[in-house]
């Protein structure tokens, strides 16, 4: 039997009773909401926190909503909630291109959007979608909020900017004109991690790609940034060629490992194949001429 | 520490670990069994109940986190001898052989069918798509969901 090893449990019932929590018990303490990543953690014996924390009463961080010139998302919103989200769809459609194949709907019942970049699994989809479509983490402590963006959140393998007295409270996506996004991946089986996954989101403007992002899931230690194809988009009109070498760029710039799910020279191929086709998914929905 | 959770309309009160999962908390509880405990890390749907009338997996929740919320298992599908229309599905359609994955694929076509009662084969496969059977070869599955499906319609016509 899997069971996870002993520890003290509480249930918050305010987000600054979390944090005092947080910061009164220090690194031995974890805060659980799906708890579909944390717990396999714990029965594994990779993760022993002493304290867990049960946000899932937090009912104030659970929420889809725009707000002037973003759509800002609670922390406990779960992936069941993102993948129905007319909001989301109409502004970003990439988060239900993944969400549609984010685990399978039972775990989407209980899994979160806080939880899932937390996380901060390499093979995650959500840390790949907030970073393509340039979003910001708000991280609050008993000092305050602190706003990061993507780049600066991803530390490391499942490490994350939260520091310890620290918990992830919102995602913010600025909302700009002219965008259109999609998420592109390969997985053995339904519900499987994925194999290679490539998020891609485009800003056009008057003909040409104002701004782009750019992101790969399970190809790396952690999710990779392509910022080296997110300067070769910018300023340049939307063209299959443009994207094909946005692809190459990925296949160069991301470090899989060869495994179960494949060798390297295959996932190099797949992440690269994948960037280019979330690209012209997004350029089309950009442009209005998705098929 | 102490948990009261509600199962299948009975408060359900004991002293437990915090560490306890809910599978186990359901399946200590005398004649709450059906819940089947499969491959422990979210995977198999074996032990798949209702929570609040969502399906969830029952080995990766803490009993702890259950408590106030409403819990349902395999054995509040059968109301006084009769069988719930998913169960008569899976009867008339033979959509089990060994029976290990049953209760788990039960309750999931129960929550499939409460929110969406004529669901298409690809929306059941869908729905299932996280519970495993090595039997069937799930068509026969799928089968008996819409077997439950058009009976729940027909039955709503009679009335």
């Amino acid at each position: 039997m899997q069971t996870p090893a002993s520890f003290e449990y509480e249930r918050a019932t305010s987000v600054e009773g979390a944090i005092a929590s947080l910061s009164r018990l220090g690194s031995e303490a974890r805060i659980i909401a799906g708890g579909h990543s944390l717990l396999p953690m714990m029965k594994l014996r990779l993760a022993n926190p002493e304290h867990l924390i049960d946000i899932n009463d937090l009912t104030e961080l659970s929420y889809i909503r725009e707000q002037g010139d973003e759509v800002s998302i609670g922390a406990l919103t779960r992936h069941v909630e993102l993948l129905k989200s007319e909001l989301l769809a109409r502004h970003f459609p990439l988060f239900r291109d993944a969400e549609n194949v984010i685990a399978d709907p039972v775990v989407r019942n209980r899994g979160t959007i806080g939880g899932s970049l937390c996380q901060a699994d390499a093979a995650e989809d959500l840390s790949a979608v907030c970073s393509a479509v340039k979003a910001k983490a708000v991280i609050r402590g008993a000092g305050g909020e602190r706003v990061v963006g993507m780049e600066d959140f991803h530390v490391g393998p499942y490490m994350t900017a939260v520091g310890e007295g620290e918990m992830l409270t919102e995602v913010r996506i600025p909302l700009r004109p002219g965008g259109g996004s999609a998420h592109e991946k390969v997985e053995r089986r339904a519900g499987d991690w994925a194999i290679a996954a490539a998020s891609a989101a485009v800003w056009i403007e008057g003909g040409t790609i104002a701004d782009a992002g750019v992101a790969l899931s399970a190809v790396g230690l952690t999710t990779i940034h392509l910022s080296r194809a997110e300067e070769l988009l910018r300023g340049n009109a939307p063209s299959d060629e443009l994207f094909a070498q946005a692809g190459e760029i990925a296949s160069a710039d991301c470090s899989p490992r060869a495994d179960g799910r494949g060798p390297i020279d295959y996932k190099r191929h797949l992440a690269g194949v994948l960037t280019t086709r979330a690209l012209r998914r997004a350029a089309a929905r950009a442009l209005h001429q998705e098929a | 520490m102490h948990v009261s959770i509600s199962v299948n309309g009975e408060q359900v009160s004991r002293e437990i670990e915090p560490r306890q999962l809910l599978v186990h908390f359901i399946r200590e509880t005398p004649d709450l069994t059906g819940t089947h405990w499969g491959c422990d890390t979210s995977n198999c749907g074996a032990c798949v109940v209702l929570m609040d009338g969502e399906p969830v997996k029952s080995c990766t929740i803490l009993a702890a986190m259950c408590e106030g919320h409403e819990i349902r298992t395999v054995e509040s599908l059968e109301v006084d001898g009769r069988l719930d229309p998913v169960q008569m599905g899976f009867h008339e359609q033979h959509a089990l052989q060994c029976g290990f994955c049953t209760p788990g694929m039960l309750m999931t076509a129960r929550a499939l069918l409460d929110e969406n009662p004529d669901p298409t084969d690809q929306e059941i496969r869908t729905a299932i798509s996280g519970a495993i059977c090595r039997c069937t070869g799930y068509k026969n599955i799928v089968s008996a969901v819409r077997w439950a499906a058009e009976y729940e319609a027909a039955a709503k016509q009679e009335v």
